[in-house]
């Protein structure tokens, strides 16, 4: 039986009048990589957000349904969402360092949640180097992090994550902004970080959805279709839907 | 044919685009050359050490043609009102711009560009009617006419400045790194002291420094409203004169060519020259924090 770690149970989500996403059943598995996969406006994105509250920074947004990490509700008014945040991190689709230097912006999050002043840098140092950064980066952490090719970024908001050591790590289409090596790299390093952490990712390519995942979650207008080991998914579906979306039919 | 058509209007139209900004400039460099000029027939009179350092403007007098008292007068307006003026503009753009419902935000913003609008004699009037007694009774002074007045009345006037282009410096910091740091886990307020306020620093210095520029060249509402005493002030509750004051009172008065006219010249020089300094370290400043933004 499977360690769930991250699931959502009958989840309804609408923006004003407009319904995206439409009761959702879905369960992350522990230290595995699951992948969102499905055509633009499916909603992966938005399921994906749902799950460390990012849509509350919208107020057209409506959610009805339970969000758990492990046991806890995520939306129950008793739980912080800065916690919350703390223990899902996530991963934007275009590198968004912030205007700091690469030490300020690995150092940003463990100041604001108090970790020891003694302790910040030994945790930088190895989340960086957990995140294939620290060779690159270790002679010049005072730089501003802009300076950073985007391969170099998108890794710094790995390890920028990474160092609070969260126990999931969402990411949105994080290669979609990048060459095909620094995304080889990337992949490297989730496969690599899979075994301390539960991955969701949304992506649109689906050679990495292969590469990369345990299983795969094929969405389409706001349901998920289709939700199976990769393998089934990209060899076998059993909805005509997925089987098109994956041989490339339209997407 | 029409191609050639298009070559000349090409190439004078660059002549007129080249013209127009080079128009600005020699403007600019035209005044500075007239101030310049006449506060050489000034220095040539008056020692300038003497125009520094003295205590006293006093033109009617002998020897009264220090710059200091005035200097003294500026600078407590200028510095009490942006005081006031900074935290109160930028958290009310703040506000505007990441927490004010839509509605609000509606008729909020239009009623602050309106504050833009009100006649520097009209908050002049205010000062003397309403502000100054008012002060008076609340201090237990004689005159409210001081130096904390006229700070009331600038940071007033350069609020709309500070608000108006603070809140386009903050709209226009990326949503993306608002994102970040919520997504690590920052409250809303974490989130704009630590990431959208230093983000849009470039902008703000823009706006203070505008706001400052504006402090420092008010006339009118000063003239009427800081009690016109050129002696050397103490403090905010002393009566004060700035240097546009005395020059817009005296250069009305003065005969042509004497040395106090060319003195007007002298005060005039500095405060372009104050003026231009902030405006050279706004810019500075907004161009080493514009290096941490792709």
């Amino acid at each position: 039986m499977e360690d769930i770690k991250l699931s959502a149970h009958a989840l309804n989500l609408w923006f004003g009048n407009k319904q995206v996403l439409k009761n959702i059943d879905i369960e992350f598995a522990k230290n595995q990589v699951t992948s969102l996969i499905g055509p633009s406006g499916c909603g992966k994105s938005t399921l994906l957000r749902s799950f460390n509250r990012m849509h509350d920074l919208s107020p057209e947004a409506r959610i009805e349904g339970k969000l758990m990490l492990g046991e806890m509700d995520l939306y129950d008014p008793a739980n912080s969402v800065t916690q919350t945040r703390k223990r899902i991190g996530m991963v934007f689709q275009r590198p968004n360092p912030l205007p700091k230097t690469i030490y300020e912006n690995m150092a940003y999050a463990l100041k604001l949640h108090q970790f020891p002043k003694a302790e910040i840098p030994g945790m930088i140092q190895s989340a960086l180097e957990e995140s294939f950064l620290w060779e690159e980066v270790k002679d010049e952490l005072d730089k501003p992090a802009v300076k950073l090719s985007g391969g170099q970024q998108q890794r710094l908001c790995i390890a920028r994550t990474v160092v609070l050591r969260p126990e999931v790590i969402l990411m949105d289409e994080p290669c979609s902004a990048l060459d095909p090596i620094s995304t080889e790299k990337i992949e490297e390093l989730i496969l690599k970080l899979k075994e301390h952490y539960t991955f969701v990712i949304v992506t649109h390519n689906m050679q990495q959805a292969q590469r990369i995942s345990d299983k795969v979650a094929f969405m389409y207008l706001g349901e998920v279709v289709e939700f199976e080991k990769t393998d089934a998914i990209f060899q076998n579906p059993v909805h005509e839907l997925t089987a098109n979306y994956v041989r490339g039919y339209f997407g | 044919m029409s191609l050639k058509k298009r070559e000349t209007t090409d190439r004078l139209l660059k002549v007129v685009f080249k013209a127009t900004g080079l128009i600005t400039i020699g403007l600019l460099g035209g005044i500075f050359f007239m101030l310049l000029y006449n506060s050489m027939a000034f220095f040539v009179r008056i020692d300038p050490i003497d125009f520094f350092t003295g205590s006293q403007w006093n033109p009617s007098a002998q020897g009264g043609y220090s710059i200091f008292p005035l200097l003294v007068s500026t600078a407590l307006v200028a510095v009490g009102s942006m005081v006031i003026a900074i935290p109160l503009g930028i958290l009310t753009a703040a506000y505007l711009s990441e927490f004010a419902p839509k509605k609000l935000q509606s008729w909020l913003k239009p009623a602050i560009e309106m504050l833009a609008a009100i006649p520097s004699v009209a908050i002049g009037f205010l000062g003397i009617v309403l502000v100054g007694p008012g002060i008076a009774s609340l201090m237990g002074l004689q005159n409210g006419l001081n130096a904390l007045n006229g700070s009331l009345l600038l940071a007033v006037m350069a609020l709309p400045t500070i608000i108006t282009i603070s809140e386009d410096a903050i709209k226009g910091v990326p949503q993306t790194y608002r994102e970040a740091s919520l997504g690590l886990g920052a409250n809303r307020w974490e989130t704009l002291f630590q990431v959208t306020l230093p983000a849009a620093l470039p902008g703000l210095i823009a706006a203070v420094m505008l706001g400052l520029g504006r402090a420092l060249g008010e006339t009118m509402t000063v003239l009427m409203a800081t009690g016109n005493a050129s002696a050397l002030p103490h403090g905010f509750l002393d009566s004060i004169r700035t240097i546009t004051a005395t020059i817009a009172i005296e250069m009305g008065e003065v005969p042509y060519q004497t040395t106090h006219y060319f003195a007007l010249f002298a005060i005039a020089t500095v405060l372009f020259l104050i003026t231009l300094v902030v405006n050279l370290l706004g810019e500075y400043f907004a161009s080493r924090l514009r290096k941490f933004h792709s």
